[in-house]
């Protein structure tokens, strides 16, 4: 059921970017986009969290798409992949790691701010949020941060990696994604490795393994910093 | 083809054993980098010693990579229709302006880092 699910969506996704864009919107971004929408419609009739793939029938949505068949099919991707690029490029991996997630806790950091919040538990937790929606609980748990700014920041990490699935394949050209070297950053400064793969997809399938080759250090290297030195840097400036 | 099912395997369970090494060692408990760490693995394989090992694989071994290669948009589309997309839009105005500020910064971040980076490379080089 779920291949047939997918396969409606490749074929339909296929009709509308070669004939009603002339192929100027990637199919691949189209069938994200269709999923996205379908997981939303399966979100508000359940109230569950795992998008369509709640409503029993469409369940096998949720295994074929599920963290373990989703990184076993991102390490196929590497068969083909070029390691030269990849010896290139591993001290440029490690500095975007770490601009990355610096950026994106500052990127959360004032947003929160804004919206009211003062204590440094709190902003730091919204905040790891926006690193990713793993890192978000673990340093809010590790700080001692209230429930409600735990789910804001889960919620403010799906948002993240929802609308880098969206967004990516329409700015990629802009911000020059478009070389392995690019690729290998932009895992790095994004992180969500769902986000990532799926935002690169929609843009060019050959520069996947480049940035899934980064992405998957990003949520244990934040979950490692966040609570260590960008809480401690964070009561610095908020007491 | 299942030969090259069963290599992708053996990268992954290497990879995510490292993985959890690490995160053991770091005291999170959980899996860092595995997925990085098993792609390397697949790469140093199959190309760095490609005479040695590649020639000693069953035939074939490149059906079963081929297959989970083509099978990854799929997947993805699988993985998107199973987002809790919901629950983010439902997260309020502070979580969506956050997440989409995060991913707006990490855009912006992407030429400057990329022509910064390739400045220090040529420095280095000369």
């Amino acid at each position: 059921m779920s291949f047939l699910i997918v396969g409606i969506i490749s074929v339909f996704s296929n009709f509308v970017s070669s004939k009603l864009t002339h192929g100027r919107i990637h199919n691949s971004a189209i069938a994200i986009f269709v999923g996205l929408i379908l997981a939303y419609v399966g979100g508000t009739i359940t109230g569950g969290e795992k998008g369509i793939s709640d409503i029993s029938v469409f369940a096998g949505l949720g295994i074929l798409g599920g963290s373990s068949l989703r990184d076993f099919a991102i390490v196929a991707t590497s068969f083909g992949a070029k390691m030269s690029e990849i010896k290139k490029c591993g001290a440029v991996g490690i500095v975007s790691l770490l601009v990355g997630i610096l950026t994106a806790f500052i990127a959360g950091a004032v947003v929160a701010i804004a919206f009211g919040y003062t204590d440094a538990v709190s902003v730091s937790t919204i905040a790891a949020g926006t690193v990713t929606f793993v890192v978000g609980p673990v340093t809010g748990a590790a700080l001692g941060a209230e429930s409600t700014v735990i789910a804001i920041s889960v919620a403010s990490g799906l948002v993240k990696s929802i609308a880098a699935m969206l967004f990516t394949p329409v700015v990629a050209k802009k911000i020059g994604l478009n070389t392995p070297r690019a690729a290998m950053i932009f895992g790095g400064l994004m992180g969500t490795t769902s986000g990532t793969t799926a935002g690169l997809a929609a843009t060019d399938a050959s520069l996947v393994p480049y940035g899934a080759m980064t992405a998957p250090f990003y949520t244990g290297l934040g979950c490692l910093l966040c609570p260590s030195v960008l809480y401690p840097l964070m009561r610095l400036f908020l007491s | 083809m299942i030969y090259g099912v069963a290599l992708l395997s053996v990268c992954m369970f290497i990879g995510s054993l490292i993985g959890n090494l690490l995160g053991l060692a770091t005291g999170l408990g959980s899996d860092i980098g595995g997925v990085g760490f098993a792609m390397l693995l697949l790469l140093l394989l199959l190309i760095t010693n490609s005479n040695k090992i590649t020639k000693k694989l069953p035939e074939g071994y490149e059906k079963g990579l081929n297959f989970w290669k083509e099978m990854f948009i799929p997947v993805i589309i699988a993985m998107s229709a199973s987002q809790n997309v919901f629950g983010a839009v439902s997260g309020g105005g502070l979580a969506l302006i956050a997440g989409i500020a995060s991913v707006l910064v990490a855009f912006l971040m992407l030429p400057i880092l990329n022509s910064f980076l390739l400045k220090m490379a040529l420095l280095c080089h000369s």
